[in-house]
């Protein structure tokens, strides 16, 4: 399947990334050739064979409803770029 | 003194137990060593000499007044910037995370600490564990301790050149497609990838989950075995960890096996294979028949599918994992007035067009954060990766991507899961060719990525391998021999690859 | 004009009364300062990993077999993935194909009809987001995030479309509230105030097709968020009922012709208002958790379940009807008040050996003392063996029944069995030869009164009672009547 240079910037804005052209120029090809790559499997033949998520497929892994110690309100918020004495401050959330 | 730092870490243990050497000195001869060399290697991304020498000190101590002490009491450790420890800054060679510093203590970085190792400082890697070069770092790249206008492999190449040139005997490095093993194999070095679940990964920075996978570097056998015995064990905060006993393989690792049967897979001379590697590798396989084994051919029809899986499954997960690094709660953030400033200046171009549907689609300021942190903070093998992974997971294309490559996936383990009922373990190539030079696959992702060919698969299947040193070029590069077992049998494999290293040799020093 | 159906879905989401959170040892706990019931797990912090909290199962597992669900044999965890300030790790751990259970029923009744079936599609655990706290005045100011939410234990429960009104709708809210919160199952404590029970509607119209009979049009499917209140979910559907019927005029806009549509509601204003429409499509690529394994046979443990839980609300409504011989609306009013109030009146009917009786006592009276003063059963006062001994005198005659009331009154204000309230009220059972003379004296001192009687003037007797009871306060002025009759029948 050939990707797009509009595909390409669609799934900048999922990803969460701001490419400029130039950068959109050189990524949309090399993103064609691997895609182009992976492709390839489509050839499989996987008919009913289970996806395999984990590679080592254990159940059942719970933990018992117990409290733990956690972090401090100071180390909890040590690493936040912009921050006020109650949380994490980020530009309105609620904009235009 | 004899220089220390080319000394296995078993022989500098012996020196520190009989009381020749303390670890202070040992600690000390290591931070020289880094200091004569590590401005040409760039193993280090930092260096944690005073605390390093603080924990020698307190172990001299302790040692002087009888304590019982850990498996790696006093020996220096080098770990991949990826593994979060307390109070240290954790970069993961990535501007994202420049300045963050973790609250917390990996499961790995502990065990480490109760086994009184010095953790001597963070090595340098490819941004995110993206990456087979190194090249990749944000900061700095590693240079190959044999050739220095080469790569030392990646993306652990900050580990694998740190213990090639004896900056440190151990190092822990990461492997997802193949991290430790195919930087081991460029520099010369013993690195294994275990079991899928056999070490925590908490505390690890996620790159592909599923895949990712904690272990250590040396530079014999022996000493792997007694860094992978130190890390190894069930771990309460990981669910992806195998709750079972971990049994120490230093003990045993010099008992060599017997009645092995040692699989030869033809789908590893693919095309592509440098003659000199193949060469080596069949040197190898000559090796063990003298030693008694028995050669067995085995299929594994899906190998050749093994990239592509390997190259949606990972960046899916990558994309996921990665989702967290947005500004917001840690990592880096852009200029704010800068970035409203850019709104202002884009939404009064679109006023005066009169452009609805441009106004429309200008971003809010939120999503402008998010977007330009990102950009700013991820290099471009990362955004490239991230790209990928959330394309392969959208909508429409998720089946024929993701859910494909997870089927194929279990083909491939499938593949494995039969061998092993005719073998005991695997031998091939860790890599198709000895070190390339720096730069030269920058360019050319899809080329970088068929380098991981022969490494990706046992990630994929979970099973545990190894690389050791099993040849030198003609231009003098080492070459690396890969052994894979069947999943929790590292104390086999650790056996196999040792009787290897007893007919072979180490590798020789790389010199400086 | 054409007629017209409301169509109504309730997507519920319920918090699990869990200590820790659902994938760390964070206490699950409202009302703490801001980031301080936080870990590396929960603030999403590079490395971290989660690990399922065993309890969340259990209560959701629950859950489902109180709902009449099943419980599959596989579920597994998948991340929902989208960007927001409040979700740390950039995506929700959620549950997306194979939820923990699925395929229920809710019986409701509503209004005097017959109770109906409300199939419930699937209940589904997720995490929960943390919060944000904007800038509330207007000014477009910085928002805040709190992130101790973050990572608490949702329960997902979705209907599907089959509630026709709102009121249907609130009857299912109350009957799922009542079956989950502290009154039965407590697996939540359903508090909306706190966010614990969280409401969205799904709406649309069936309008009668006026081209073909028998069929019916569709109006585009509308979301409201924001539903803070029972009455809230009512006043909205109710608006949205009419919004659509009028943009159905104006419009003609049916299902599939325009895109599901998100709205808040506005309480103040009464009226559901667009949310701003994204640029971008949502797509969640959901995909299943690499960090967490698979739950299998979950079910494994629903006979356990079963057997340790508490009767559930409708059983026990039957169970009054039809072995205590009470009314439906009794039933209703006792059972909603929770197992407490229903356990009260149990002993009260078994002790007192007058069922109906019970339920009248405890309905009215017990439940009217609690609501006045707001107190709980225990803190009322009157042990249900108290109040059996009333009846009991009651029903043998030992208790003049107008007397009652204020027997049932001192009971509980000074603490006091029935035999002592009585003393204490000077109330002694009026022996019945004593009451017989006293009524042939007053009906000889009285021949007018005969004289009525006799003339058909039965309620001239009335006279006489306040005249009996002037002989003796604890003459039943019913009884006193009576034998008054037939006496004047009988010819004095
Ligand atoms: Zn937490």
């Amino acid at each position: 399947m050939a990707i797009s240079r509009a595909e390409v910037e669609r799934v900048a804005l999922l990803a969460r990334l701001d490419l400029d052209d130039a950068q959109l120029e050189a990524l949309t090809p090399q993103l064609a050739e691997i895609v182009a790559y992976v492709d390839s499997l489509a050839a499989v033949d996987t008919a009913g064979v289970e996806p395999m998520a984990h590679a080592v497929e254990l159940h059942n892994v719970l933990r018992a409803d117990e409290v733990r110690p956690g972090l401090s309100h100071e180390a909890a918020l040590a690493n936040a770029p912009r921050k006020d004495s109650v949380g994490f401050k980020v530009p309105a959330v609620l904009d235009g | 003194m004899a220089d220390l730092t080319p000394l296995s870490a078993a022989k500098q243990r012996s020196l520190l137990d009989t009381g020749e050497v303390t670890s202070v000195e040992l600690t000390q001869a290591h931070l020289d060593r880094i200091t004569a060399v590590d401005d040409r290697v760039g193993a280090f991304l930092k260096v944690t000499g005073e605390r390093a020498l603080a924990q020698a000190a307190a172990i001299d101590k302790r040692r002087a007044a009888g304590e019982s002490l850990g498996p790696l009491a006093g020996l220096p450790v080098a770990v991949k910037d990826v593994l979060c420890d307390e109070g240290e800054i954790v970069t993961c060679a990535s501007r994202m995370l420049e300045h963050f510093r973790a609250p917390y203590d990996a499961t790995v970085i502990a065990k480490l600490k109760a086994a009184d190792a010095v953790l001597i400082g963070r090595t340098n890697m490819d941004e995110f564990a993206m990456g087979g070069s190194t090249e990749n770092s944000a900061f700095q790249p590693t240079h190959n301790p044999w050739d220095l206008a080469r790569s030392p492999g990646g993306s652990s190449g900050g580990s694998a050149a740190a213990v090639a040139a004896c900056e440190a005997p151990l190092a822990i490095g990461t492997d997802t497609g193949g991290s430790i093993r195919q930087p081991a194999a460029l520099c010369g070095v013993v690195g294994m990838k275990p079991t899928y679940g056999r070490v925590s990964r908490y505390g690890l920075v996620a790159f592909a989950s599923s895949l990712d996978q904690v272990g250590p570097f040396a530079r014999t056998v022996e000493d792997v075995a007694l860094l992978y015995d130190a890390i190894a064990g069930h771990c309460d905060r990981d669910s992806t960890s195998a709750n079972l006993e971990a049994k120490p393989t230093a003990p045993v690792v010099n008992e060599p096996l017997k009645g092995l049967r040692v699989g030869v897979v033809p789908e590893h001379y693919a095309e592509g294979l440098d003659p000199e590697v193949k060469a080596a590798i069949d040197a190898g396989v000559e090796r063990y028949r003298d030693l008694g084994a028995e050669i067995v051919e085995v299929h594994l029809p899906h190998a050749a599918h093994g990239i592509a899986t390997y190259y949606v499954i990972a960046p899916s997960e990558a994309s996921s994992n990665l989702a967290r690094y947005d500004g917001v709660h840690y990592g880096h953030r852009t200029d704010e007035t800068a970035m409203h400033a850019e709104l202002a200046a884009e939404r009064k171009a679109a006023a005066e067009t009169g452009d609805k549907a441009a106004i429309k689609k200008i971003d809010t300021a939120l999503v402008r954060l998010y977007r330009k942190s990102r950009t700013e903070g991820f290099g471009p093998e990362v955004q490239r990766r991230i790209m990928l992974g959330v394309y392969a997971l959208s909508e429409g294309y998720a089946d024929a991507y993701y859910v494909k490559a997870l089927q194929v996936r279990r083909l491939i383990r499938q593949d494995y899961d039969q061998a092993f009922e005719k073998v005991d373990v695997i031998l091939g190539p860790t890599t198709p060719a000895p070190a390339f030079k720096l730069g030269e696959l920058t360019d050319d992702p899809l080329s970088m990525y068929l380098l991981d060919l022969y490494t990706v698969s046992a990630n994929l299947a979970g099973l545990p391998a190894i690389s050791v040193p099993c040849g030198m070029s003609k231009s003098g590069l080492p070459i690396g021999l890969q052994l894979m077992a069947p999943p929790l049998e590292e104390e086999r494999l650790l056996r196999a690859a040792r009787m290897h290293e007893d007919a072979f040799g180490t590798a020789p020093l790389a010199t400086l | 004009m054409s007629d017209y159906q409301t169509i109504v879905g309730l997507e519920v989401h319920v918090q699990l009364a869990t200590k820790s959170k659902l994938f760390c040892g964070c206490p699950n706990r409202f009302g703490a300062d801001p980031n301080t019931q936080v870990c590396p797990v929960c603030l999403g912090l590079p490395g971290s990993l989660p690990v399922i909290n065993a309890e969340a199962v259990r209560l959701a597992v629950m859950t489902g077999v109180a709902l009449d669900c099943t419980i599959p044999a596989y579920t597994k965890w998948d991340r929902k993935q989208y960007f927001y300030p409040d979700l740390p790790k950039g995506y929700q751990t959620s549950q997306f194909d194979l939820p923990i259970t699925e395929h229920g029923a809710l019986a409701i009744a509503c209004d005097e009809q017959e109770p109906r079936t409300i199939r419930i599609t699937r209940a589904h655990l997720e995490e929960d987001a943390g919060k944000s706290l904007h800038d509330e005045s207007g000014a477009g100011g910085d928002t805040v995030i709190d992130l101790n939410r973050a990572g608490t234990p949702l329960l997902e429960i979705v209907s599907e479309p089959d509630l026709r009104s709102a009121a249907e709708a609130k009857a299912y809210l109350t009957e799922l509230k009542l079956i989950l919160g502290p009154e039965y199952l407590g697996v939540s404590d359903c508090n909306m105030q706190e966010g614990s029970l969280r409401v969205d509607a799904n709406v649309n119209l069936h309008i009668d097709d006026p081209k073909k009979l028998g069929k019916s049009i569709a109006t585009p499917i509308v979301e409201i968020k924001n539903l803070n209140s029972f009455r809230a979910v009512e006043r909205a559907i109710e608006y949205e009922a009419q919004r659509q019927w009028r943009d159905w005029q104006e419009t003609g806009r049916r299902i599939g012709e325009a895109p599901k549509q998100t709205r808040g509601w506005d309480d103040n204003a009464g009226k559901t208002i667009p949310q701003r429409e994204k640029e971008e499509s949502a797509d969640y690529r959901y995909f299943p958790c690499p960090d967490l394994a698979p739950v299998l046979n979950p079910g494994l443990e629903v006979e356990r379940v079963r057997l340790a839980m508490p009767e559930l609300p409708a059983a026990l409504r039957l169970r009054l009807v039809t072995d205590h011989g009470l009314s439906a609306y009794d039933a209703d009013v006792l059972v909603n008040q929770g197992r407490e109030v229903v356990d009260y009146f149990l002993t009260v009917a078994a002790e007192s050996g007058d069922a109906k009786l019970a339920a009248n006592w405890v309905t009215q009276h017990v439940l009217r003392v609690m609501n006045a003063d707001g107190k709980s059963l225990e803190e009322v006062g009157l042990p249900p063996e108290r109040l059996a001994g009333m009846i009991a005198k009651l029903t043998a005659g030992d208790l003049p029944s107008p007397r009652s009331r204020e027997v049932f009154e001192l009971m509980i204000a000074d603490d006091l069995d029935t035999d002592a309230a009585m003393a204490k009220l000077g109330i002694a059972a009026v022996d019945e030869s004593e009451l017989v003379a006293i009524c042939r004296e007053l009906l000889l001192a009285n021949p007018r009164v005969v004289a009525d009687v006799e003339a058909g003037k039965q309620q001239a007797v009335g006279a006489l009672i306040g005249q009996a009871k002037k002989r003796n306060p604890n003459a039943d002025p019913g009884r006193v009547r009576e034998i008054c009759l037939e006496l004047i029948a009988k010819g004095v």
